[in-house]
């Protein structure tokens, strides 16, 4: 990176909401043909320092600065013909069109007032083709699975302003958190593109949760912290835990910590045993058994049946072969109610359509299943029903700390651990926890991680389930890999199990 | 994570099967609404042949009988494709009916000057329901609602008893033929027709119809696309008043008179008839052209009642409920196989 104008430069940004300060004075650079990462936990201010960026929120301070000249955007649409074009974290787009018309949609070419869908159609194929991607364009939207679509946002942000004169070509690509929902194979294809963007001369801003992608794609990265700029970075200068200290403003001890204590830890009788359990079309039949107080870690590609394994001891699926025992007696696993009975908590990983309900405040979530448990005509006295949310919160450090506060309005990982907090409520005896760390940030990370430590000391057993292996194996006493929805292994942690063997064992699909 | 194994994306996985598409396909409802139209004629011309309903003219009955029905149908698809619902229709037809008939035979205006302004009436009672939807934020139910009890009520200002119109430049209006050869269509199927044709194009080819379609699909999309979404709503409001009015035009035409209990609950045959097309009530998905063929489907479901004779007319009631049962079914299988 030579030290060329920068295309963007914001300066002493400054944002306020009622009774907040969302940014305090706020530097940030891109430069022409760079991929620039922007860090932060959540709430540090990456959003709204895109939004401001973007032109959905106004400007309280500060300058922003295009191609050397002052700019100030009124709407989303004024930054896009400026050249700043954005892709959010869910694709923004009209599934019941087809990938063409998305792409174009809004600058159609027309002659008369006529659409061209000839020349639509052809303009789009060109320019899908132009960025080496392999997409039909007549079909509809809805035809490709969401990671395709997020493709076709990217079609379309990179399009905008290239035609009818009305912008000037993006200069500037806001990417949003584009990579949360996809897997490995898709992120690797979304890189391509950025990469051959970025080779065109396209200032890419990117926003992830997911560290190794900095690294992997990044050329330079900017930290936020508590609304402000905390420094910035070429990405071959800043380690990882040298960044993670950044952004969380304290050293990282905590979380090697962990990993120790865990091996240490004594795990007791059998809780649950499941033999020959299976589901046709989503895993095949397995044998597992979790002991008291032990965390079993399941690791696999998404999509290996990973989830699928942990519906079926729920009860959230029928089997349709095997049996389950828990505590010694067999267990009909005919639905939900008859798990939650044997003392089976289940934090889904979809926490906002199949956990929580986003319009109801943190205590009438947390209380939900408690309520449910003992049957909705036995109310809980308030007294003691205030008491028990005030020590969750406390307990889990759930902020706001305002039992009143609507859930929907809290971040990811607070709304994760308002989840968690319904569930240790019912004291389970074996939780099932389904990606609990996606999409949020570190620190959130590390308090939900420890949370798991001690719940296992204290004899709970855990089924832990997530993407990233390093997490999986720092928690887990034994570890389950899946591979094409068959349980593949079982693997007793040690210190001699690195994160490569497992990934070895996910590839050969066998235990070495 | 950076090693992780891959295997390459198939190509199979990338582009939709054949019968998927042919199922997802967004037409296939009109075909079947076509088809259903189809097997029905052809049921009626067999059962009925020796009491002329091979006649052409019977066919064209269909668009003079329902020329008001389908332009009406036309205004609820650009509504029903952008996500609402419009429950003025049937209202605004009739106080449209009022309108003119007290304008014409009480004040004696010529009718060309009455039908500009009777258009223009509806289209700013469109207006006004669209701009205070995207305004306030309410729901196009509670709205346009309003506007029914609204317009309905107009109709008794104006006069509580019918107004026949005998105005001499009206009725020959009215009885213009439009010769097709063996067989002959009224003014008002003729405007109904070229009414559809214009919709057709405006949602096909111009970036107006394709705005429709988008927020139909998904409207906080479609803002953040940067699509003007609340121009674009109150347009498809003012386009649905305006072709109630003139639905209610053509409908005086057909009727000669003006009555404050026209066209009650017409907004519901319109809503059928859009439905029985093929669109989904979701918005996004359908074409002008099913509602033809919806609006067609309930007339003949009428002339068949006709020709059966013993039937009591409120079996067309029954008919369209089964119809339109069916059809919603159908869509939900389609819709859900689809995502």
């Amino acid at each position: 990176m030579a030290e060329p104008q920068p295309v963007l430069e914001m300066t002493g940004i400054v944002k306020e909401f009622p009774g907040v300060r969302a940014l305090s004075g706020v530097d940030f650079r891109l430069f022409p043909g760079e991929i620039h990462a922007l860090m932060g936990e959540n709430g540090a201010g990456k959003s709204t320092l895109i939004k401001v960026l973007t032109g959905v929120y106004s400007l309280d301070g500060g300058t922003i600065t295009l191609d050397g000249e002052s700019v100030r955007f009124g709407s989303p649409l004024h930054a896009q013909h400026a050249g700043i074009s954005t892709v959010y974290q869910e694709v923004n787009l009209c599934p019941n069109l087809s990938v063409a018309e998305n792409i174009f949609i809004g600058r159609e070419p027309t002659r008369w007032g006529r659409i061209r869908w000839k020349q639509l159609r052809r303009e789009a194929a060109e320019l899908v083709d132009r960025l080496g991607l392999d997409i039909d364009v007549t079909a509809p939207l809805s035809a490709y699975p969401l990671a395709v679509q997020q493709l076709v946002a990217i079609v379309r942000a990179v399009g905008t302003g290239d035609s009818d004169g009305e912008g000037s070509g993006t200069k500037v690509l806001v990417l949003d958190e584009p990579t949360s929902s996809l897997d490995r194979d898709e992120v690797l294809e979304l890189f391509r593109l950025m990469r051959r963007l970025r080779d065109e001369g396209v200032a890419i801003l990117f926003v992830t949760h997911f560290l190794d992608q900095v690294y992997e794609i990044c050329d330079r990265m900017t930290v936020l912290r508590n609304g402000a700029h905390v420094g910035e970075h070429p990405v071959g200068e800043l380690d990882q835990v040298g960044l993670v200290q950044l952004m969380i403003g304290k050293a990282l001890g905590q979380l090697e910590e962990l990993h120790d204590q865990q091996l240490h830890a004594d795990v007791g009788e059998p809780f649950l045993r499941a033999s020959g359990l299976g589901r046709t079309g989503a895993v095949a039949p397995f044998d597992l058994e979790i002991k008291k107080g032990e965390v079993v870690g399941l690791a696999g590609l998404l999509g290996s049946g990973r989830t699928e394994l942990a519906r079926l001891l729920f009860g959230a699926d029928q089997p349709d072969s095997g049996t389950v025992t828990i505590d010694g007696s067999r267990i009909p696993m005919h639905a939900p109610n008859d798990a939650i009975a044997a003392g089976v908590a289940f934090c889904s990983e979809n926490r906002r359509t199949e956990g929580l309900v986003p319009e109801l405040t943190v205590r009438e979530n947390i209380i939900l299943a408690l309520q449910a448990a003992r049957g909705w005509t036995r109310p809980i006295p308030a007294a003691q029903r205030d008491e028990l949310v005030t020590r969750y919160i406390t307990a889990l450090d759930i902020r706001p700390a305002d039992p009143e506060a609507r859930v929907g309005r809290l971040s990811g990982g607070n709304q994760q651990k308002v989840l968690l907090a319904r569930w240790l409520i019912t004291r389970p005896k074996l939780l099932i926890l389904d990606e609990p760390t996606r999409g949020i940030d570190v620190g959130a990370k590390a308090e939900i991680q420890k949370l798991v430590v001690s719940l296992s000391e204290d004899g709970m057993s855990v089924l832990y389930i997530a993407a990233e292996l390093e997490e999986v194996l720092r928690l887990s006493h034994t570890v389950g890999v899946l591979r094409d929805r068959r349980l593949v292994a079982r693997i007793a942690n040690g210190p001699d199990i690195t994160t490569g063997r497992i990934l070895e064992t996910i590839a050969s699909g066998e235990d070495q | 994570m950076s090693t992780t194994t891959q295997s390459p994306t198939t190509p199979e996985a990338r582009t939709p099967g054949r019968t998927a598409r042919l199922l997802g396909d967004r037409r296939l409802p009109v075909l079947v609404t076509a088809g259903l139209f189809l097997v029905m004629y052809v049921v009626g011309l067999s059962r009925y042949q020796n009491y002329g309903f091979a006649e052409p003219q019977v066919f064209m009955n269909l668009f003079i009988d329902n020329g008001y029905l389908l332009v009406a149908a036309v205004g609820a698809t650009f509504v029903i494709l952008s996500g609402g619902i419009d429950l003025s229709v049937g209202s605004v037809i009739g106080f449209t009916t009022m309108f003119t008939a007290w304008l014409v035979e009480r004040q004696g205006l010529p009718i060309v000057v009455v039908i500009p302004m009777a258009l223009a009436v509806g289209a700013f009672g469109g207006f006004l329901m669209g701009y205070v939807i995207h305004n306030f934020e309410i729901q196009p139910f509670i709205v346009t609602l309003a506007g029914l009890f609204l317009f309905r009520g107009l109709c008794l200002v104006i006069s509580k008893e019918s107004i026949s119109i005998g105005d001499a430049s009206v009725s020959s209006m009215a009885q213009t033929q439009v010769s097709l050869g063996g067989a002959f269509l009224s003014i008002g199927a003729v405007v109904a027709l070229v009414v559809l044709a214009v919709a057709i194009y405006v949602l096909h080819f111009t970036r107006f119809g394709r705005r429709v379609y988008a927020i139909g699909g998904n409207e906080q999309s479609a803002l953040l696309m940067g699509l003007p979404q609340g121009g674009t709503k109150i347009a498809v409001y003012t386009v649905s008043g305006f072709c109630s009015a003139l639905a209610g035009l053509l409908f005086t035409l057909y009727i000669q008179s003006g009555d404050p209990l026209h066209a009650t609950g017409m907004e519901l045959d319109a809503i059928a008839a859009v439905v029985i097309g093929g669109t989904l009530l979701t918005g996004g998905s359908g074409y002008v052209l099913g509602t033809l063929f919806g609006v067609l489907v309930l007339g003949l479901i009428k002339s068949i009642i006709q020709f059966e004779g013993t039937l009591s007319s409120w079996w067309t009631k029954i008919a369209t409920g089964v119809l339109l049962c069916v059809f919603i079914l159908v869509q939900r299988a389609m819709t859900s196989r689809r995502t």
